[in-house]
């Protein structure tokens, strides 16, 4: 699978990539320069940036999203340059981890961080960061999660759907010293102080930046939303991520972490009502931050409230503007909460979109239905598959009818036998195995139970048609 | 550009129709693939072209565009290609205070009332240069994308007066052609877009539309994409004509393939 693929060349690379630091000369890798300076790339040119990797497809440069698992989803990492919207669970329970993973992801890897809230001071956002897990421990950890939840499933043989047994497992990689790309975090530890302190980060909490209301000129954009874009723009072009400076000779990634944005706390009145005054200023806002980040050396992180969003349009619009999106849907209080299937999960995580750069196609994974967990102390994602498939039983019970469908057919109803046996058959190709679909309601017997015979040689032997005996003898 | 595209299509850089709107529409999944076509079989047809780009950086077209086997930094330095990239300038644009004129200055305004600096932009672009020689063949306006507009808080009205506008100048006057992408929003009622789409598709002489699979998700097949034939200015004494072909998209072409027929399931 790609994503086996990208594991072995990201080790392949980090490893050059390691060697390329210490040397800083001249080395066999080279990659196309970062977006930043597309214009003058012409050819190949050197660059060695901590805590990024080219991605395999397109030279890319890549940062890792805090999360090894969804970086394996989002085909290597997030993309320098772009965006990545999280459309937070309902109770925002789990948006927040993946907030602070994305720079505590920062930290490790040495990048500058720059942190918005409306709600959280910055300062103390950073203080609940959770610590990495490095080398030793993070092993420990894999294997005892591994251990306790592959026992008893992989023994389990498939009787009926066994092709899914051959399905891709979401394989962990292993763990990963800090110079590496994509750590693993301990979500009940917080991070050390003097990794805090030794990093570099700028804040922006908008109760302290917003200045007395009186001098506010009509724009379109909110207030909040303007100074936001200003302070980012300020730190862009003194820092020098622009590459407009040419002074500064280490270049680094700046990662923007921007939380709950569009919530009536930034000032933006798009979650209360449907028609609001200022309904282009969040698109507005993605815009040009767009703009700020494609000529930039930087990588953001957005969380937006979606489901408070009354429009629906502007989601539709906020996607569009975005280039990578990720929803999380949690099952507290959901009717999934006690559904048999999901009773190891936390929630599902959809990807909607991934963005194709400088390509014509993009690296989607082939896998659609992916759960998340935050069990004991790791945040993994699995395909749910494997615990739906766990409970054969459970999905395909008895007393109901079947729709198969077979390949260039048409559907057809098929009593439970033959649609257990045709189930083994279809499932020699997962594609056509998912066109299993339960039909409805348990049928009850309508009928007498009685079969009419077929025209056949003796069907008027005795003056009367026939009849064989009842297939179900059941009387009615 | 995509050779099976333009058998399918029935065109040739060298026989390029001229006085048309094609209408890029996409629906569920991403349809840039047709605007990277068509810039790369413009520029290949020697024709000059004014590419509104607002929607990605100059780089990400220029990339692709080289494997499509057109180069566009060296078709901007002949003068063959006009690029407006609306990323970079656009936090320039936002924050300048004067009243400077620019192509993009509705990222100004609260209330954008129109987009005419944009349309004055385009017809100096296109505007036939005066010594007469006519180096390249017929002009090209191509626009990436149109529901961004509304995004940015112009009416759904305003893009379409400037659609005509730059229709009367490019495909009537200069006999030229225009090619644009607007996004369908489906299921999220986006009525402003809704009206835009149907305002387009009724002036547009051909219509590409690009839907994802009905079923969802397939690794094979990328998506369906519609075909429409229109003649607008005719009252519709003769059917439209409209084909409906399945596409894979790969890394330097997509392939296309009838419903159904593809390979993988073949």
């Amino acid at each position: 699978m790609a994503a086996a693929a990208t594991c072995g060349t990201g080790a392949g690379s980090t490893a050059s990539m390691a060697s390329e630091a210490s040397k800083s000369n001249v080395t066999s890798f080279q990659r196309r320069g970062p977006r930043a300076s597309g214009t003058d790339s012409g050819g190949t040119r050197l660059v060695s940036i901590a805590g990024t990797r080219p991605s395999v497809r397109n030279g890319q440069l890549l940062v890792s999203t805090g999360l090894p698992a969804l970086d394996q989803l989002l085909g290597g990492g997030l993309a320098v340059g772009t965006v990545l919207l999280i459309e937070e669970d309902k109770y925002n329970i789990y948006s927040p981890l993946l907030f602070k993973y994305f720079l505590a992801e920062g930290i490790i890897s040495g990048h500058t961080l720059l942190i918005a809230s409306a709600k959280e001071d910055p300062a103390d956002i950073l203080q609940e960061l959770p610590a990495p897990l490095l080398d030793d421990n993070c092993k420990k950890e894999l294997d005892k999660d591994v251990y306790n939840h592959k026992t008893p499933e992989s023994n389990v043989k498939m009787k009926i759907a066994w092709r899914y047994q051959l399905s891709p497992k979401m394989e962990q990689i292993g763990p990963v010293s800090p110079s590496r790309f994509g750590h693993y975090y301990d979500a009940s530890k917080r991070i050390p102080q003097e990794l805090i302190e030794a990093s570099k980060w700028h804040g922006f909490f908008l109760p302290e930046k917003i200045s007395s209301p009186l001098k506010v000129e009509p724009c379109s954009l909110t207030h909040g939303y303007l100074k936001l874009l200003q302070f980012i723009q300020n730190i862009i072009y003194e820092e020098g991520f622009d590459g407009s400076n040419p002074q500064k000779k280490q270049k680094n990634i700046l990662r923007i972490g921007i939380q709950n944005l569009g919530s009536p706390l930034w000032g933006d009145d798009v979650c209360c009502t449907e028609t609001c005054d200022n309904s282009h200023s969040l698109t507005k806002f993605l815009y040009l931050l767009r703009g700020l980040l494609r000529t930039s050396l930087s990588a953001c992180i957005i969380t937006m409230p979606t489901h408070l969003i009354q429009n629906k349009a502007i989601i539709a619009r906020v996607t569009n503007l975005s280039d990578t999106v990720v929803g999380l849907e949690s099952f507290i209080g959901s009717e999934r909460e006690t559904n048999p299937l999901y009773k190891d999960y936390h929630g599902l995580i959809h990807i909607r979109q991934i963005p194709r750069l400088n390509n014509l196609i993009c690296d989607e994974s082939d896998v659609k239905d992916l759960a998340f967990k935050l069990k004991r102390k790791l945040f993994t994602i699995e395909w749910v598959q494997d615990n739906y498939l766990r409970q054969e039983r459970n999905i395909y019970p008895p007393g109901f009818s079947y729709l198969l469908k077979q390949k260039d057919s048409a559907w057809g109803e098929g009593s439970l036998q033959h649609s257990t046996f045709l189930m083994s058959f279809l499932a020699k190709a997962t594609a056509f195995a998912s066109r299993l679909v339960r039909h409805g309601e348990p049928l009850k017997q309508t009928g007498s139970g009685r079969i009419r015979q077929a025209a056949g040689p003796r069907l008027w032997h005795d003056g009367r048609r026939q009849e064989a005996p009842g297939f179900l003898g059941i009387s009615p | 550009m995509f050779p099976e595209l333009n058998n399918l299509l029935n065109i040739t850089p060298d026989r390029a129709e001229q006085g048309k709107l094609t209408l890029l529409c996409d629906a569920k999944t991403d349809g840039s693939f047709l605007v990277h076509h068509f810039l790369s079989f413009y520029l290949k047809a020697n024709c000059k072209v004014c590419f509104v780009a607002l929607i990605q950086s100059f780089s990400h077209y220029n990339i692709v565009g080289q494997k499509l086997g057109v180069s566009l930094t060296l078709a901007r330095e002949r003068g063959q290609l006009v690029f407006l990239e609306g990323l970079k300038s656009s936090m320039d644009v936002f924050f300048q205070a004067n009243e400077e004129p620019h192509p993009l200055q509705f990222l100004r305004e609260a209330n954008p009332g129109n987009l005419q600096p944009l349309f004055e932009f385009v017809r100096e672009a296109l505007k036939p240069v005066d010594n007469g020689e006519a180096v390249w063949k017929c002009p090209v306006l191509l626009v990436d994308d149109l529901s961004l507009l509304l995004s940015l808080g112009v009416g759904a009205v305003a893009v379409l007066d400037f659609v005509h506008y730059c229709r009367a100048t490019v495909c009537w006057e200069l006999k030229g052609n225009m090619v644009v992408l607007v996004h369908d929003s489906g299921d999220a009622k986006d009525e402003e877009n809704d009206i835009l789409l149907n305002g387009l598709s009724h002036q547009s002489h051909l219509i590409l539309r690009t839907e994802g699979l009905a079923t969802g998700f397939c690794r094979d097949v990328h998506g369906q994409l519609r075909i429409l034939w229109r003649r607008p200015s005719q009252p519709t004494a003769q059917r439209d004509r409209s084909l409906t072909y399945q596409y894979k998209i790969q890394d330097k072409s997509v392939s296309f393939f009838a419903k159904g027929m593809s390979p993988a399931v073949l």
